[in-house]
């Protein structure tokens, strides 16, 4: 096996690089009196005072003051600020949970066509069949993955998927005079999940964590009654565990006549093996920024379309897409249907994140079922070959599996030992690996992990990044053996080095101040 | 090997051997062999790129979009020019591929926008907090009622304007529900909320008061009147805003107003049938710690230098879990990106000029189509950059013939609004020449008079239609 050598970073940040002498300046600080980028066009038409058409005192008297400045500038401007991010089209991104796969730059090109990107969401439907057909044929692929019947593409990300969720399931319960209070989350389940809960307006019981990973089941039961409204569960959850009892613990909520929700945020693990549908659930987010190639861009934008089961179908969001078979061998026909009198109405505006289904839409079509499969079954590969390769070296005993059961497309290890051992905490090592040229993994999550490191590598990490990666690892270990002051000052290299969190939140400052 | 991996025959055997299982398949037997598909999914195989890019070219060419026709849509999203630089600077891979800066050390070009975006829509709304972005406009609505009914422990009621954008009152009626609230509306008059129905609507039991500048039929609120009457009464006052015209229009924060959102499409995003676009989130220095989403703040290093972080993460659903302010984690932040290149771009100038444009043309606009036999004015408000008239013949069949010229004429009133079932919403952004506003202007002539012909059925082959706008075009 062939290890590429990697040249140790510096360990101390004695030179500053160019990137660290260079202050960090703001649009608003590069402004000078005078200078403009944009022209507006000559209005063309006869020009009164704006007081004659609309009253002075609903007219403003100081424009706001936004930034004068250059094309050159801010094309400059933000080309600098570009460098001082990491990104995945540099180098790996193993962030657990957060599925950081290539972006096909096809995606994009397909994504900005006139037609779709200049496409009128109030376009009479009859004018916008394509947008239509492919959201159309997008629900029907999202439906076959899932294992569901019925989709909606109106959620915008997966935290806006778990709401509508929840609210599927207070419509669904509120239609059958049943009135539930409680909602069960895992101790391992995302923060969005009991923040969505408490949304909902429901109440967070937390269901807790076996010896093996998966949910306790003898918990789950004392915990599950008349009052229960639903279940959240991610499964793989989010320590890249299979829960092996998930039919069980379907059929239980089910017995007592909750629903049962399926956080898709790791669906990535399990494409074309198995479907959430087919567990037992009710409802499914996607999102469709982790397992369907949406470049993340800094913190979104994504979507979270849904998919559920018959009994929850006649509530979801409002206007649904149907599709009508054309006579005579015509195209078939594409509408918006806005009458559906048990819909929990609309979560947004118009028909959702069309411009993210597009992108999603090309990659299942470039992959097709074969290949989404491949997919996951690549995605698990290389999680398990990254987690061999790295017990392998010092990180077997410093950084051991959280709980030591084969793990599907991400893995969670544990600090403790390397912070009572070596004095290095996960912080620090993830400050560290910054100056090894990758982005770390998840840190401090699961919450019930002390000194959690979630990583998730993907499938499109070639085996030598995954190489690269668990030498990386064993090096900053060793480094921490030799002088764990090391690690606690990281990083060096980087745009800025380590910063006070803390202050930001003391006395926040949050926005520019101006010099009128 | 498939689309975007890269392990081969020869990688897979060491990788396995490594792990120690003999079959990728082994890897998957922690699945319950009940629950496993057992079968390929039934999806279309996968194509080469080029295939790829062909069908989706095909089911672009399927629509009709603002490329190939003059549009007068807007109803909430609009036609504006989107400047090279915002593709440009958005598809570079250092702001298209990373994610949420959760390490500040390596993500300080994204923390500084939201720190720059931050502060642009600070300046718009002339409200003194922002956040770094929602999913879009209507969700920021109801987003403002989570803060607003945590801010007044035990009022119950949400009171909207019916000028508020039809999707923002259905978004506010879903969200309720969860927030165990009820949602009052109040109506029009002349064009504008009913100040006297909105005291008539208050009472101790209000959190707050939803209104839109401009409202959904184009009308220029008296934001100041309407905040001044939900403080009265102890309850806050949530306007949606529009951006472009913040430029000219009194900003939120100097009427009164305690949280301004909208919907940020506007500001440099495509139309993208709806998506994604951003929201935007500003409120008073008091509601900082309840304000939904992420924020960036100011910080320095290790070694004194300037620098950016997520601030106030206790807010956050990562941390605060079930007590979080909002449950948003993934957000919109290269929308919002190419929102600040936008402001950037335009300027402090260039913000009012856009503003002037858009009222002059609209005064323009509703002058010229109210000389139209058969057009009439719907309401007589004062409009900043959209206009509602009423049509003396079937909408929809007027807006079909009106389409058949290369036209969209607007947003057909009826579904929303059924007591305006002869209501059209016509929209102005900078790229509608006045020479555009005439063709409108004549074309609804015709089709009006067209309409209104007794014995002459709406054509619906296409031979047809075809024969039509050549005859029209001449």
């Amino acid at each position: 096996m062939t290890t590429r050598p990697t040249p140790s970073p510096p360990t101390n940040a004695d030179t500053p690089t160019a990137q660290q002498r260079e202050a960090a300046t703001t649009i608003f600080e590069r402004s000078v009196e005078g200078r403009r980028a944009g022209t507006v066009p000559p209005a063309g038409v006869p020009e009164p005072p704006l007081a004659e058409l609309i009253p002075a005192e609903l007219l403003r008297a100081e424009g706001p003051a936004l930034p004068e400045v250059s094309e050159p500038e801010i094309v400059r401007h933000y080309n600098r600020l570009s460098r001082r991010n990491f990104d995945l089209d540099t180098g790996p991104y193993p962030l657990g949970s957060c599925t950081m796969k290539h972006n096909p730059r096809l995606n994009e090109k397909v994504a900005a066509l006139p037609g779709h990107a200049r496409l009128h969401p109030a376009q009479d439907p009859k004018r916008a069949q394509g947008a239509l057909e492919l959201m159309w044929r997008l629900e029907r692929a999202l439906s076959e993955i899932c294992g569901l019947p019925h989709v909606s593409l109106q959620p915008s990300a997966g935290s806006h998927g778990e709401l509508a969720g929840l609210l599927l399931t207070r419509a669904y319960h509120a239609d059958r005079g049943d009135e539930r209070t409680k909602v069960l989350t895992p101790d391992t389940a995302h923060g969005t999940n009991p923040a969505t809960v408490t949304m909902a307006g429901y109440e967070v019981v937390k269901v807790a964590t076996d010896e093996r990973g998966g949910v306790d089941v003898d918990d789950l039961r004392s915990k599950t009654d008349e009052s229960v409204a639903c279940l959240m569960l991610t499964n793989p959850n989010t320590l890249g565990l299979f829960d092996p009892n998930v039919a069980e613990i379907t059929s239980t909520v089910r017995a007592a006549g909750g629903t049962l929700y399926y956080d898709g945020a790791n669906l990535q693990a399990i494409m074309g093996y198995s479907r959430p549908g087919d567990m037992g659930f009710d409802i499914v987010h996607v999102n469709l920024h982790k397992s369907f190639s949406q470049p993340h861009g800094g913190g979104g934008p994504g979507a979270g379309p849904i998919a559920v089961s018959e009994r929850i179908a006649p509530f979801l969001p409002r206007p649904r897409i149907v599709r009508a078979e054309g006579s005579n061998g015509a195209r078939p026909r594409f509408e918006l249907d806005h009458d559906q009198p048990k819909s929990i109405g609309r979560l947004r505006g118009f028909q959702g994140n069309f411009g993210v289904f597009v992108r999603s839409y090309a990659y299942i079509a470039s992959l097709g079922g074969d290949g989404l499969r491949d997919a996951s079954e690549t995605a698990v590969l290389n999680s398990n070959y990254l987690l061999a390769r790295m017990r392998s070296g010092r990180a077997g005993e410093r950084l051991p599996l959280a709980f030591d059961r084969r793990p599907l497309h991400e893995f969670v290890l544990s600090g403790a030992p390397a912070k009572r051992e070596l004095g290095v905490r996960t912080l620090d090592i993830a400050k560290r690996l910054l100056d090894y040229g990758f982005h770390p993994p998840t840190i401090y999550f699961p919450l019930l992990v002390d000194e959690a490191l979630m990583v998730e590598p993907t499938e499109t990490e070639t085996r030598e990044s995954l190489d690269d990666l668990a030498a990386a690892f064993d090096e900053i270990l060793a480094e921490a053996e030799r002088d764990p002051q090391i690690l606690r000052d990281a990083p060096y290299t980087t745009p800025v080095r380590r910063l006070d969190e803390a202050a930001a939140s003391r006395r926040p400052v949050i926005r520019q101040p101006l010099d009128r | 090997m498939s689309r975007y991996t890269s392990a081969t025959d020869a990688d897979v055997r060491e990788m396995l051997a490594t792990i120690g299982v003999a079959s990728i398949e082994e890897l998957f037997e922690v699945i319950p062999e009940g629950l496993r598909l057992g079968r390929a999914l039934d999806l279309p195989p996968g194509q080469a790129e080029q295939a790829v890019y062909a069908e989706l070219r095909d089911l672009a060419a399927r629509n009709v979009s603002a490329e190939d026709e003059i549009s007068f849509l807007g109803a909430g999203m609009y036609d504006h020019y989107v400047p090279a630089i915002v593709d440009a600077i958005t598809q570079r891979s250092e702001f298209l591929t990373p994610y949420t800066p959760y390490q500040p050390e390596v993500s300080q070009g994204g923390l500084q926008v939201m720190f720059e975006f931050q502060t642009a829509i600070s300046e718009l709304t002339g409200l003194p907090v922002a956040n770094a972005s929602l999913y879009e406009g209507p969700s920021s609505v109801a987003s403002a009622a989570y803060l607003a009914l945590g801010v007044a422990k035990g009022r119950r009621k949400l009171v909207a304007s019916r000028g508020l954008h039809p999707h923002s009152r259905a978004t506010l009626e879903t969200y309720a529900r969860g927030f165990g609230a009820e949602v009052v509306e109040v109506g029009l008059a002349g064009g504008v909320t009913d100040a006297g129905a909105v005291v008539g609507a208050l009472d101790d039991e209000v959190a707050a008061v939803f209104v839109q500048n401009p409202n959904f039929l184009g009308a220029v609120e008296d934001l100041e009147a309407l905040a001044s009457a939900a403080h009265e009464a102890g309850a806050l006052c949530v306007a949606s805003v529009d951006a472009p015209t913040l430029g000219v229009l009194r900003p939120p924060g100097e009427c009164g107003v305690d949280v301004a959102v909208g919907e940020g499409q506007p500001l440099g995003n495509r139309l993208d049938f709806g998506g994604p676009s951003f929201g935007f989130f500003a409120a008073t220095e008091e509601h900082l710690r309840r304000m939904p989403g992420r924020i960036a703040g100011e910080t320095t290093d290790a070694d004194g230098r300037r620098g950016f972080v997520l601030a106030l993460q206790t807010r956050e659903q990562h941390i605060r879990r079930e007590r979080a302010t909002h449950n948003i984690c993934t957000s919109q932040a290269l929308n919002a990106l190419a929102g600040t290149i936008y402001l950037a771009w335009l300027g402090r100038r260039g913000i009012v000029e856009l503003g002037e444009l858009l009222v002059r043309r609209t005064a323009y606009a509703r002058e010229r189509l109210a000389g139209v036999e058969g057009v009439e004015l719907l309401h007589d408000a004062p409009v900043a950059r959209e206009f509602a008239v009423r049509l003396d013949a079937p909408v929809r069949e007027v807006v079909d013939r009106v389409s058949e010229e290369g036209i969209a004429a607007g947003y057909p009133l009826a579904r929303d609004y059924p007591e305006y079932e002869d209501g059209l919403l016509v929209a102005i952004t900078e790229r509608r020449s006045r020479e555009d506003i005439d063709r409108l202007a004549d074309a609804l002539a015709r089709a009006i008079a067209a309409a209104s012909a007794p014995g002459d059925e709406l054509f619906s082959d296409s031979e047809n239609k075809a024969s039509r706008t050549a005859e029209a075009t001449r």
